[in-house]
């Protein structure tokens, strides 16, 4: 019994792991049925595993059983691996169980599809919907849309979960058509479209009617695995831009793709995973949604890509040093915001400071700006007087000399694929 | 200079902020008993905690300062560091002595400096709810020891309240002496006498307390936490950045 349950978690754990979402923020849900949770707030990492990732829900597949041969996917029909498939009171025990201990955050579920889509939604569907209403569950749920469900049982879902998602799996149609031949966008952009409506809808209720229940409220969000096709980072940002506009998406996802098959298509099993540029892409996507950056000013056609060596709003700046020094003491808060080196939390403390008097460099320096990269780009109090302008890769050679950025320990290890 | 020794409480402190423009004192190092050193050469006023004082001071500052610097004064007191004591003081004076707004200069160095000790300590109020695992007792109740850096229970108090409204549980600081209970009413103060040292680590409950299905559970989470990693992706560096090696003590699925 001991070992059975054990090995489906194994099993069911490490299909799952591949999707990146770990969230368990923006949820409104409080526990006001003297029920077990309550996730309203912050979310919370409860561990981190030894790659770093966060650990904040239990991330299962129901089963991984699937009828699809998604190239880039370790469930794959073709693949030869262990199956296996939880029951509805084994997801629920575990949840619950999990949650009283204070290890997790919730519950991220997931499935590969097996017979059809409705039959997969409707199993996912009768797990949440127990959580909540025999349980009174009230701690975090992601739920998976499955492509093809009916819109009946996701509009059903959607009134059990917190955040709901679907994933795109490859930046564009095209490499989704290579990996993917079964699946399209188009399958994604229905439920996207059909949640969003009704998550618009269910607010607008909720301003008349107070009594109007709950759909998920913590948003939706996507993935696109990244490296295993030939996109390019803007073709990468530009997608993401679009879904998040389109469809108000929390957040997008990008999982640098992880060697697991040996299909031709695909990167050899042993390559490095693009890790570097997983993380470029995330800064980009951080300026997009935080920083006022239009997706065209750090991605266009004459700049395809991200440098690897410095972050993409580094890169920003040293294109456009015409836009710079900006005075510290009297520029626009927007525009400190683009100042390498000076992140949300400092820009805002600035502001407010100098309505006090002007800023000198050891007040920045205390106020936790980043000192190395920030002084090539600002004018403050005591400036010191400089005669010439210096040129964009003279400021980035100064820089990089001066860092200590992990990524110039390590070689680098990208693979360039095709 | 004039040295101030106070009692270490939150009383104390405001009281002490009370006697020094009560005495039109202008330069004073303000030191908690158990940090005084007497010095023969220098002399020192003890600070006796009034709680009208003390409360006189509260609410002065909260008509120059709004509901969320009131928690950060508050929080930043938390903190017990010698240092904060000293700009907690200097930040009380500088808001009296000032126009409203004051607050919001950044630039001044003790209202910098309670701001960021606050987000110190909201840090390890967050990491605490992050980190605590609780083993089920056999009598039903949740347990979790901790020692954390600064006195956060008053601050995590509601947090687990709001959570586990269902189960009874117990949240004991080893360092402090003192525990939060809840008996699915309410939240009290508790303080045990525990007969022999009590391990810092965690899971450490004997196991004929614990109730027959902890041992499957924390195995379970173990099992989780390793099918979860991604051995491709493998970074110790960012791992032990996330997860500090002193916090290693409190998590079930880092112990062997």
């Amino acid at each position: 019994m001991f070992d059975r349950i054990r090995e489906k978690l194994e099993i069911l754990a490490d299909a799952a792991k591949y999707d990146v979402s770990c969230s368990s923020s923006g949820s409104n849900r409080k526990n006001e049925n003297k029920g077990l949770g309550d996730a309203e707030g912050m979310g919370i990492c409860h561990t981190y595993t030894e790659d770093g990732r966060c650990v904040s829900l239990l991330k299962i597949l129901l089963t991984n059983h699937c009828i699809y041969d998604c190239a880039f996917c370790v469930s794959r029909r073709s693949n030869d691996v262990k199956r296996a498939a939880f029951t509805v009171d084994e997801v629920v025990e575990l949840t619950m169980n999990f949650y009283r201990r204070n290890y997790i955050e919730g519950l991220f579920l997931s499935s590969g599809i097996f017979k059809d889509g409705d039959y997969t939604m409707e199993r996912l569907l009768r797990i949440v919907k127990k959580l909540r209403v025999e349980e009174k569950f009230n701690g975090y749920i992601h739920l998976k849309t499955i492509p093809g469900a009916s819109p009946e049982l996701l509009k059903e879902a959607g009134l059990y979960a917190d955040r709901m998602s679907i994933n795109l799996e490859m930046p564009t149609e095209l490499g989704l058509k290579l990996l993917a031949p079964e699946k399209s966008h188009e399958d994604v952009k229905r439920p996207l479209d059909l949640i969003q409506k009704n998550i618009v809808q269910y607010k607008d209720e909720k301003a008349l009617i107070k009594s109007t229940p709950k759909f998920v409220p913590a948003g939706q969000s996507t993935q696109m695995v990244i490296g295993a096709t030939p996109e390019s980072d803007k073709e990468i940002m530009h997608t993401a831009n679009k879904f998040y506009k389109d469809y108000s998406l929390k957040r997008v996802y990008y999982s640098g793709y992880i060697p697991i098959s040996n299909d031709n298509r695909l990167p050899i099993i042993g390559s490095q995973p693009p890790l570097i540029r997983e993380n470029r892409l995330y800064q980009t996507d951080w300026l997009m949604r935080f920083y006022g950056f239009n997706v065209e000013e750090i991605l266009n056609d004459a700049n395809p890509n991200l440098d690897v060596d410095i972050d993409p709003k580094l890169s920003w700046a040293l294109r456009n040093l015409d836009q710079f020094p900006v005075d510290i003491n009297t520029a626009d808060y927007n525009m400190i915001l683009r100042v390498p080196g000076i992140g949300v939390g400092s820009a805002k403390k600035i502001v407010q400071a100098r309505n006090f008097g002007k800023l000198r460099q050891d007040q920045l320096r205390k106020i936790g700006i980043s000192w190395n990269r920030a002084k090539h780009f600002i004018r403050y109090a005591d400036s010191p007087i400089q005669l010439n302008d210096y040129e964009a890769g003279h400021i980035k050679g100064v820089i990089l000399s001066e860092s200590k950025s992990k990524n110039l320990k390590t070689p680098v290890n990208q693979l360039s694929l095709f | 200079m004039e040295i101030y020794v106070f009692d270490g409480s939150l009383e104390g402190l405001l009281t002490a902020v009370f006697e020094s423009y009560d005495r039109k004192a202008t330069l004073i190092k303000l030191v908690s008993k158990d940090h005084y050193l007497p010095d023969v050469f220098q002399e020192s006023f003890q600070v006796i905690s009034d709680e009208t004082k003390a409360n006189r001071v509260w609410k002065g500052l909260r008509k120059k300062l709004d509901a969320d610097w009131m928690k950060r004064f508050f929080n930043s007191f938390l903190s017990e560091q010698p240092e904060t004591f000293q700009d907690l003081f200097n930040f009380a004076h500088y808001i009296f002595d000032n126009p409203a707004g004051a607050e919001t200069n950044f630039g001044n160095s003790c209202v910098l400096a309670v701001a960021q000790m606050e987000r110190k300590v909201h840090r390890e109020k967050h990491r605490m709810e992050a980190f605590i695992r609780f083993q089920q007792t056999a009598d039903g109740i949740f347990y979790a020891h901790i020692e954390p850096d600064f006195n956060v229970l008053p601050l995590i108090s509601d947090h687990f309240r709001k959570r586990y409204a269902d189960q009874k549980w117990i949240i004991y600081d080893l360092k402090r002496k003192y525990g939060l209970f809840f008996d699915l009413e309410k939240v009290e103060e508790v303080t045990f006498d525990f007969t022999s040292e009590m391990s810092s680590n965690l899971n450490t409950l004997p196991a004929n307390v614990l109730d027959s299905n902890e041992e499957l559970y924390s195995l379970l989470w173990k099992d989780y936490f390793r099918s979860t990693n991604i051995p491709a992706r493998k970074n110790m560096k960012l791992h032990i950045q996330h997860v500090p090696k002193r916090y290693w003590k409190y998590l079930s699925e880092k112990q062997i």
